[in-house]
């Protein structure tokens, strides 16, 4: 049947006179990942503008970092993207030991990439997780949930936590990989693409998910790359950029992966490239643990930065002294600052730090992939229906914690 | 890599860098605060450093140098080049800096964030409000001056033009934009809860005398 208005000369005349209506949302509400204010102009059920507040999770990262020991900061860095906090902290740990030039052992890597990767695959199981659910499709939600469970069974057999584990070490990692760390990884691994498969087949074909997804939250590769979008936000829109390939750090130039990249930039680009780079990051693990040497220190044995082993400490002076320098006074990385990125879960997380030759960080700044994904969701959000707030600030995956700081 | 970039900007502009290092791989021009704008758009636009991905704005405060008490500093990449490199300069304390949105438009929350943060105004900016602090906050907390145990004075009611609509339901249970003063409220004479609803102190009577309800509000 067709609508009668289309019979009608002038349709506007129809269209009953109305002023904008500012519209609050949030910052306490469930769709609201974390905690954020939107405050909406709506033409109808239209969004005209959208003034995006954030800053209701500001706990001064930045500011707290100044006062403590450089290892101080590791406990805050887990905080920051608290769905994938093991990035953050080998990001951390990166940071310094360019500044400090130190090298780590080979295994250290490898078990940095194996742990950072399972961080990825937490990351974008409960972004996708959560998008699905948001539209209505509460099982796979469960299935996700599910498998990001054993994720974190798995992190917390390595580091003893299951969220923030402060598991990073400048020069190293707390500790070697438990003996049956591979076994037990590699054994989820079918799982984990099983509720992905059931996923992918319980919503690719439904209507309602494609309607909502796919041509709603637009962006072009231009624009994003103007507003400094990184990570997925940038990657659906057709640009290869991931940190990995680009700029390799650790050992991504050895592995074999690709970077899946969508062309639309709407919000169905974003979960597919979230799926698919899930799956590529089981393949860098299972990579990963056929080259990680399984004997070997997991630390660098640079006595000026890591502290020395208990055996030392107790039965040597020099020990004794290290340790207690260390601990008293924290290491003193040379002056200087540097820039050192590397990707995280939504994107390129860069640490700029600042050195004034002391134990204390003169400036940590961490740039959060989500901080400038955010800015950018308003641009997605204009001209879309109020309803499709939902999913495009869901494919974003704003994480308060590393957005506010 | 992007040691080019530097030796180009060093072509054109010559003495207007006023340095360029290289220090553990990141590559970094210090400009003055006049030429900021101008390189930065330079960057962008010239072929052989195409710096068209804007990475991030940030500052650091030096109180204790001489000269300019802020570095502020921009992070660019290339898409095709894949060059990346860090622009300085050097801002004195109440000095404002062109902003940058008209060359990349994602500077607009970098600068809103110095500006919380450290008290840097960018001219140009549309719309320089504090993005993640409160307006009324005192100070700038990435200062150096700015001590960590700093308590903030409680935050006074704010008066928002244009509401002028009750909220429909009681006083407490909205609360927009302040806190309940449950003293004052168990003794009968509580304050205003939001200027929304201002013109009904006085109306109520004391929780201990049983009830809730509020007068109907008169039209004056």
């Amino acid at each position: 049947m067709e609508p009668f208005y289309e019979e009608h000369e002038d349709e506007t005349s129809l269209e009953l006179p109305a002023e904008p209506m500012k519209l609050n949302m949030g910052p306490s509400h469930p769709a609201m990942h974390g905690t954020i204010r939107m405050v909406l102009e709506l033409d109808g059920e239209t969004v005209r503008d959208v003034d995006i507040q954030p800053g209701y999770l500001h706990r001064g990262f930045e500011k707290s970092c100044e006062r403590g020991t450089w290892a101080q900061v590791f406990p805050y860095a887990d905080r920051l993207n608290y769905v994938s906090p093991m990035l953050n902290n080998v990001g951390f740990s990166l940071a310094v030991e360019k500044l400090c030039e130190i090298k780590v052992p080979d295994r250290c890597t490898y078990y940095r990439v194996i742990l950072g990767e399972l961080a990825r695959i937490s990351d974008h199981l409960t972004c996708n997780g959560a998008t699905a659910m948001e539209l209505g499709a509460f099982t796979p939600f469960l299935w996700i949930i599910k498998v990001r469970d054993w994720v974190w069974d798995l992190l917390e057999q390595e580091t003893g936590a299951r969220m923030t584990h402060s598991f990073g070490r400048i020069g190293g990692m707390a500790a070697p990989p438990t003996p049956h760390f591979k076994e037990a990884t590699l054994a989820i691994f079918p799982e984990i693409d099983r509720a992905m498969l059931e996923t992918e087949k319980l919503l690719l074909h439904n209507r309602i998910f494609l309607d909502r997804t796919q041509g709603i939250g637009k962006l072009t590769a231009e624009r994003a790359i103007a507003m400094g979008c990184t990570g997925v936000v940038l990657r659906s829109t057709g640009v290869d950029y991931d940190v990995r390939k680009t700029n390799p750090y650790m050992h991504y130039d050895q592995f074999d992966f690709d970077v899946p990249v969508g062309h639309d930039g709407d919000n169905y680009d974003r979960f597919m490239c979230r799926f698919e780079e899930l799956r590529q990051s089981m393949k860098i693990i299972k990579q990963a643990f056929d080259k990680m040497p399984n004997t070997g220190s997991v630390t660098s044995d640079d006595v000026r930065f890591v502290l020395p082993d208990k055996q030392e400490v107790y039965h040597t002076i020099e020990g004794t002294i290290a340790h207690f320098k260390l601990v008293m006074e924290g290491l003193k990385p040379p002056p200087g600052e540097v820039y050192s990125f590397t990707e995280g879960g939504n994107g390129e997380l860069g640490f700029y730090i600042v050195s004034d030759g002391s134990g204390t960080p003169y400036r940590v700044r961490v740039r959060p992939p989500c901080w400038y994904n955010l800015r950018t969701c308003r641009e997605m959000l204009i001209g879309d229906m109020i309803a499709d707030i939902i999913p495009t600030f869901g494919s974003i995956n704003m994480i308060g914690g590393e957005c506010d700081r | 890599m992007s040691k080019k970039v530097l030796d180009r900007l060093a072509s054109a502009f010559g003495d207007r860098i006023l340095e360029a290092t290289s220090f553990r791989g990141d590559d970094q021009a210090v400009v003055a605060p006049k030429d900021w704008k101008e390189i930065a758009a330079f960057l962008r636009d010239d072929a052989s450093c195409a710096m068209d991905h804007f990475l991030d704005l940030t500052a650091a405060d030096y109180p204790e140098r001489d000269g300019p008490r802020f570095d502020v500093l921009l992070f660019l990449r290339s898409t095709k080049l894949n060059y990346r490199v860090r622009l300085k300069t050097r801002v004195g304390d109440g000095d404002s800096l062109a902003s940058l949105m008209s060359v990349w438009p994602g500077a607009d929350w970098g600068e809103r964030e110095i500006y919380d943060m450290f008290g840097v105004k960018f001219e140009g900016h549309p719309d320089m409000r504090r993005i993640l602090l409160y307006d009324e906050f005192d100070g700038f907390p990435l200062r150096k001056d700015y001590p960590i145990e700093k308590t903030q004075p409680l935050v006074a009611y704010r008066n928002v033009e244009g509401i002028d609509k009750l909220p429909p339901f009681g006083p407490d249970e909205g609360q927009p934009f302040s806190r309940i003063d449950w003293n004052a409220r168990l003794e009968g004479k509580d304050l205003p809860v939001s200027p929304a609803i201002s013109v009904q102190v006085g109306k109520r009577k004391a929780l201990s005398q049983g009830s809730e309800d509020v007068e109907p509000v008169s039209e004056e």
